[in-house]
């Protein structure tokens, strides 16, 4: 088994060694390419293209999630607060909700006629980002003296202070008999994204819906690449690995702290403003905390830290949510003469492919060169050789 | 014996601590220490364990505020400023137990210790202009540099800092601290570990450094071998209080610091 291992590690190398130094920019090139064909290989409103919609938009959010967890180790629980609040900026900017505003920016000649606040779709992303990332800076405010689970725990009771906020949201009064949210009701009537030469995009050809969100899955993408390999990327992980010595070294800690939360946050908010329009309703109910684990687990099959690991864990569990599970497999249970459909226990099969994953490939699918190092045995040996050295051990005086 | 008889300072201070405390609880880990590091010295700091060294260190570097007292950076009171604000402005360390961030390579480590001295933020990250990439590209020339100068080669450069050998890491750990483009440099235990050819060569490079750079070293140490060679001014605590304090000869015959060392003699 290691021999293998160690035989197609060596491939492995060898073909890196042969690939010409451009190779790695002309892959990405084809995947975009592919990336913007695929929806002519699928029927316009089928399924399978749903499905794709999707799990890009959760692949954004697991991007974003990426940011906070993966790269500057705080684990947040609370996550779909930010869906939920980038959500709620489409419901209130984009729809008839606040009915006494008339407000109209560059949106389509039916939705300009309304009442209600109708902004452009590009201007609600960016409203969207903007509230999240105040949002994610205000709720990263009160962790920064934690560590750890203590991190988690806090981020976890936002998650739910919004989500209740969310249900609750109907009988908050912002004036002249308008609310905050509409609860379980939802903020229904939302507009649908329009594009002057284009229109507005209908739910019977998802085309549009698909480039849309692909478009912004690579904006997303373009941003983490580049802080990464930044200074702050290289700050986030330095205090992910050592807080005391990332601040001794000169990384102001609640700024760089929350800057990880706001962009987290950010993305977080543009796929939730998303959802909003596709599902056409904005819903308190849809913001679970259930949804934070799901995202979470997207993060951490990828391989935390890893950002092609969080897109690919994002689409997986998408397609696997939204396509695998209700279309192609439901119906396995029946057909074996069980009486349920497998919709009924995707919980349990989450649960059972993240316990396959940890005892398979704790690392992740896509492993951060970092983590997949840490993980190695050759570390542990080294760690057990340090402990042997005076003064490593203990604290100071 | 000779804590309230300071011996006027010899030159012009870079770093002067003014009746610092520091109470954890009912423990007083620091007690009144007030010493002087003068421009272009090496100081060490000594005292049996549990001394208040390192607590001292972590008061100087912003880790930890003083329960009373100040500390003054030449003119500059920083007594309540942020250990990043502290490394901005100039003052750098390194640890006891070695801190280096173990899944990054030598080289993005020191680059970190940079950090303090780059000016890309957040937009400049993502945009990339032409003055961040210079930035980027002259924060790694200067890491490799670093790297080469406290005695690294080039394959160390880009391994994780995790799986370098023991005396790799402390040099790593050096060359971070420097990268910050300090004034003066704190150096926790820096030949702890090491055998003694080792710890010689180390105190010959930190008079190097010290000349090279125009640093100011302050250096705890229990290596007295090292310590009385390296060292120009020494002050020992005991028990939080400064004991004794002068040049190396003066301090290695003084009473109060033998039996801090080595308890009372009976006879």
């Amino acid at each position: 088994m290691s021999e293998l291992r160690a035989q197609l590690l060596e491939w492995r190398a060898a073909v890196t060694r042969r690939l010409p130094p451009w190779w790695s920019r002309g892959l990405a090139g084809l995947l975009i390419v592919f990336g913007i064909i695929l929806p002519f290989l699928f029927p316009s409103s089928g399924g399978f293209l749903n499905a794709t919609i999707i799990a890009v938009a959760y692949a954004v959010m697991s991007l974003g999630l990426n940011v906070v967890v993966g790269f500057a180790g705080l684990l947040d629980l609370g996550y779909v607060a930010f869906y939920a609040l980038g959500a709620y900026s489409l419901g209130w900017f984009g729809s008839g909700f606040f009915f006494k505003a008339q407000v109209h920016v560059g949106v389509s000649p039916v939705a300009s006629t309304l009442p209600g606040i109708h902004l452009n779709f590009v201007l609600i992303l960016i409203a969207a980002a903007l509230i999240c990332a105040g949002a994610g800076a205000v709720i990263g405010l009160p962790t920064l003296r934690l560590r750890g689970d203590y991190i988690a725990i806090v981020t976890l009771a936002f998650g739910e202070i919004i989500g209740v906020l969310a249900v609750n949201g109907q009988s908050i009064h912002v004036g002249s008999g308008m609310t905050l949210t509409a609860g379980n009701l939802g903020i229904s009537a939302v507009d649908s994204p329009y594009f002057p030469g284009i229109g507005s995009f209908g739910l019977l050809d998802l085309r549009p819906w698909y480039w849309l969100i692909f478009a912004v899955l690579l904006i997303v993408l373009f941003v983490n690449l580049r802080l990464r390999d930044s200074r702050l990327g290289r700050a986030w992980v330095a205090l992910r690995e050592d807080e005391v010595a990332a601040v001794s070294m000169g990384i102001p800690l609640v700024k760089t702290k929350l800057l990880a939360y706001a962009i987290g946050a950010a993305f977080g908010g543009m796929s939730g403003a998303f959802f909003g329009t596709y599902y056409t309703v904005v819903n308190a109910a849809q913001f679970q905390f259930g949804f934070s684990i799901f995202i979470l687990a997207m993060v951490i099959i990828g391989g935390l830290g890893s950002i092609w690991g969080a897109v690919v864990g994002g689409l997986a569990l998408g397609y696997i949510n939204n396509y695998l599970i209700p279309d192609v497999l439901n119906n396995i249970p029946s057909k074996l003469g069980f009486n349920f459909q497998l919709t009924a226990v995707e919980f349990g099969i989450f649960g059972f492919l993240l316990v396959i994953m940890m005892v398979l490939r704790p690392q992740g699918l896509i492993p951060e060169r970092r983590r997949q190092l840490e993980l190695t045995a050759e570390i542990a040996a080294a760690d057990a050789q340090l402990a042997e050295v005076p003064g490593i051990a203990g604290g100071g005086t | 014996m000779s804590a309230t008889e300071t011996p006027a300072p010899p030159a012009v201070a870079i770093m002067r601590a003014e009746h610092v405390t520091k109470q954890f609880g009912g423990l007083v880990a620091v007690n009144e220490v007030s010493f002087d590091v003068p421009q272009h010295s090496i100081v060490s700091l000594i005292g049996p364990n549990g001394a208040g060294k390192t607590t001292l260190f972590n008061i100087l570097t912003g880790l930890y505020r003083p329960t009373e007292g100040r500390i003054l950076l030449g003119e500059r009171d920083i007594t309540h400023a942020r250990p990043d604000q502290i490394t901005k402005h100039g003052v750098a360390r390194t640890f006891q137990n070695i801190r280096l961030f173990g899944a990054m390579t030598a080289v993005e480590n020191v680059m970190v210790g940079h950090h303090a001295r780059m000016r890309a933020g957040l937009f400049g990250s993502i945009f990339r202009p032409p003055w961040v990439r210079r930035e980027e590209r002259e924060t790694r020339e200067r890491a490799r540099e670093l790297l080469a100068y406290v005695g690294l080669r080039e394959p160390v450069f880009e391994r994780l800092a995790a799986q370098l050998p023991y005396g790799d890491q402390r040099r790593v750990e050096i060359a971070r601290a420097l990268a910050s483009e300090p004034r003066m440099l704190l150096l926790d235990e820096p030949t702890a570990g090491m055998n003694p050819q080792e710890s010689q060569a180390l105190t010959e490079f930190m008079r190097a450094m010290r000349d090279d750079l125009k640093l100011t070293i302050l250096l705890i140490e229990h290596d007295m071998k090292v310590v009385m060679g390296v060292s120009e001014r020494v002050t020992v605590l005991d028990y939080g209080r400064k004991i004794a304090e002068g040049e190396p000869a003066v301090v290695r015959a003084d009473p109060a610091v033998i039996e801090a060392y080595l308890g009372k003699q009976d006879s």
